[in-house]
């Protein structure tokens, strides 16, 4: 038994994302190895080599995986699969793309956002927006998964020294090719793995009123800006900023909402928190059933105050 | 060029579930059910691609109980030009409602099918990637914008960090994100002209599916509960609360 994480990278560097899914695929039971399929990818695949309790790293390198497209991700792990019990995906937006692939070609259901493993065939998992958590076995020959990164602590990213051993890259498919890509430039924290969350919901009332009131309290505490759907829908933020059921998921140490009401499908996104803190004048907001700490209070002027509080 | 977009009948998103005291699941009986939202979204691209005349039919398939007919109903009210229901009574999970599509891609040969990224009962996210990889067709998930030029689809995802674009060769999977479009309200007139739209029933056998899974659901629970929270009356001694209590900032 044996199991293999299928690593998230930007082929110079590891994503967070992975060690999470390494400490998951650790729980199993087995050894653990790591796939890097990507393009000049020595980077990742040393800084792969290195995570404590990883005892072999594949390396795949070929143009074809420069971009991470799925039909040729999954093509490469599909070349390796049969030889694990496990295959481990984190349940980011590229291993959400890439896993029911393998899976399908495998012929094997898949177990989807594993918040933790109860034995190496069974597993929790939340369903209905977080409302109800299921366990679930599987008597599938390979066990496909992703892994809810907030479930699972990070793996040591030092401390191991495996081998590294190539594999030849499989050839591209020829059916899907890369255009182009926006990913915004900033100074913070992603939003997964900060360990402060600022978010603002349709209170914030304007998309400059969102930037001009929450930026200076991110700036301060070194925090990652989030927001409600209502937010996003409304043009207050962009879309990879929504925190809930269908955005990103995030358990940070101390999440404060600003102007939040905090509708299931947010609650589902940030309920993990350590932390909870909510701004809201509205006393009869959602959002202060799950808080810690509420302040029923105008967040234009309380925001403010709490930034020179800090100062 | 024709679009297939599956559609699912789920639990109304407003909605909040109550998890059976047996946990045997969760409690479904008399509760309002709705077209899952990001196949509402998908049904709206299709009708709008034949709209544009990138398309000159789209069919609605849905897999699950009888009842799932009313859901193709709404689809066809939205836009739809007829629908296929899949009937079978048994839980089915993502890899056989795959199954199951792939083996209606087979005769139907649309150009493009057009999933909800995820349907908000079990959360799964997989069905639409499963569809491509049975077919050995590209896909195109968590779409924000599609674009159909001659043979190809060009289709901008939500990724972590932005947005990506991708260019698919057709036929291709494409799954919605929630920012593809907003689905227009159905019409009274338009809801009494999906009545006489057809309607065609199979069942997985005709299929030649076999729809069991090897995934069981042992038990369903409520999730952990926050312990309750306090209100603060003001900034200092939120401040206070969070540098001496809760030691988080």
């Amino acid at each position: 038994m044996s199991a293999l994480v299928i690593a998230e990278h930007d082929h110079g560097t590891l994503k967070g994302a992975t060690l999470n899914t390494v400490t998951a695929a650790l729980q199993c039971g087995g050894e653990v190895h790591v796939l890097i399929a990507g393009h000049n990818a020595g980077g990742a695949a040393q800084a792969a080599a290195a995570i404590k309790g990883v005892t072999k790293v594949l390396h795949a390198d070929a143009a074809s995986l420069a971009e991470q497209l799925a039909e040729n991700v999954a093509a490469q792990v599909l070349t390796i699969a049969k030889e694990y019990s496990h295959l481990l995906f984190p349940a980011t937006a590229h291993g959400k793309n890439v896993a029911p692939r393998v899976a399908a070609k495998l012929d094997v259901g898949q177990i989807s956002d594993v918040i933790k493993v109860d034995a190496a065939d069974t597993f929790e998992r939340p369903i209905y927006a977080g409302n109800a958590i299921a366990t679930v076995q599987s008597s599938d020959a390979i066990k496909v998964m992703t892994v809810r990164t907030t479930g699972f602590d990070a793996a040591a990213a030092t401390g191991g020294s495996a081998a590294v051993q190539s594999l030849v890259a499989v050839a591209d498919s020829g059916t899907s090719s890369f255009v182009g890509a926006e990913i915004a430039k900033n100074d913070r924290p992603e939003l997964t793995a900060a360990k402060i969350i600022v978010s603002g919901g349709r209170g914030l009332a304007s998309s400059e009123k969102f930037h001009e009131v929450l930026e200076p309290l991110a700036d301060k505490l070194g925090a990652a800006l989030g927001a409600s759907r209502a937010a996003v829908d409304a043009g207050y933020a962009p879309n990879d900023w929504q925190v809930g059921q269908t955005g990103k998921i995030v358990a940070p140490q101390l999440y404060i909402a600003c102007g939040i009401s905090g509708a299931i499908q947010h609650l589902a996104g940030m309920k993990d928190s350590k932390v909870i803190v909510c701004i809201n004048k509205d006393p009869e907001a959602p959002i202060f059933s799950v808080a810690d700490y509420g302040l029923e209070a105008d967040l234009f002027v309380a925001v403010p105050e709490l930034v020179k509080a800090l100062s | 060029m024709k679009i297939l977009v599956p559609v699912k009948r789920v639990v109304d998103y407003n909605v909040k579930v109550r998890v059976k005291s047996d946990g045997s699941g969760v409690d479904i009986a008399n509760v309002k059910m709705s077209m899952n939202p990001f196949d509402e979204i998908g049904v709206e691209e299709a009708v709008r691609l034949r709209e544009k005349g990138a398309a000159t039919e789209v069919i609605a398939v849905s897999c699950g109980v009888t009842q799932c007919q009313e859901t193709l109903r709404t689809a066809m009210a939205i836009g739809a030009d007829r629908a296929i229901l899949v009937e079978c009574s048994d839980e089915l999970q993502p890899l056989a409602v795959a199954k199951l599509l792939a083996a209606l891609v087979k005769k139907e040969q649309p150009g493009l099918i057009i999933l909800g990224k995820q349907a908000i009962d079990d959360d799964c996210n997989q069905t639409g990637q499963m569809l491509a990889a049975l077919l050995e067709r590209p896909q195109a998930t968590f779409a924000s914008k599609v674009e159909v030029e001659g043979d190809a689809a060009k289709v901008t995802r939500e990724i972590d960090g932005g947005l990506e674009t991708v260019s698919v060769k057709l036929p291709a999977v494409i799954t919605t994100d929630l920012r593809l479009n907003e689905p227009r309200y159905v019409t009274l007139p338009n809801i009494m002209k999906a009545k006489k739209k057809p309607l065609e029933v199979f069942k997985p056998a005709d299929l030649g599916v076999d729809v069991t899974s090897k995934i069981k659901t042992l038990k369903v629970a409520e999730p952990p509960k926050r312990g309750a929270g306090i209100k603060v009356s003001d900034v200092a001694t939120l401040v206070d609360k969070l540098k001496n209590v809760a030691k988080v900032i």
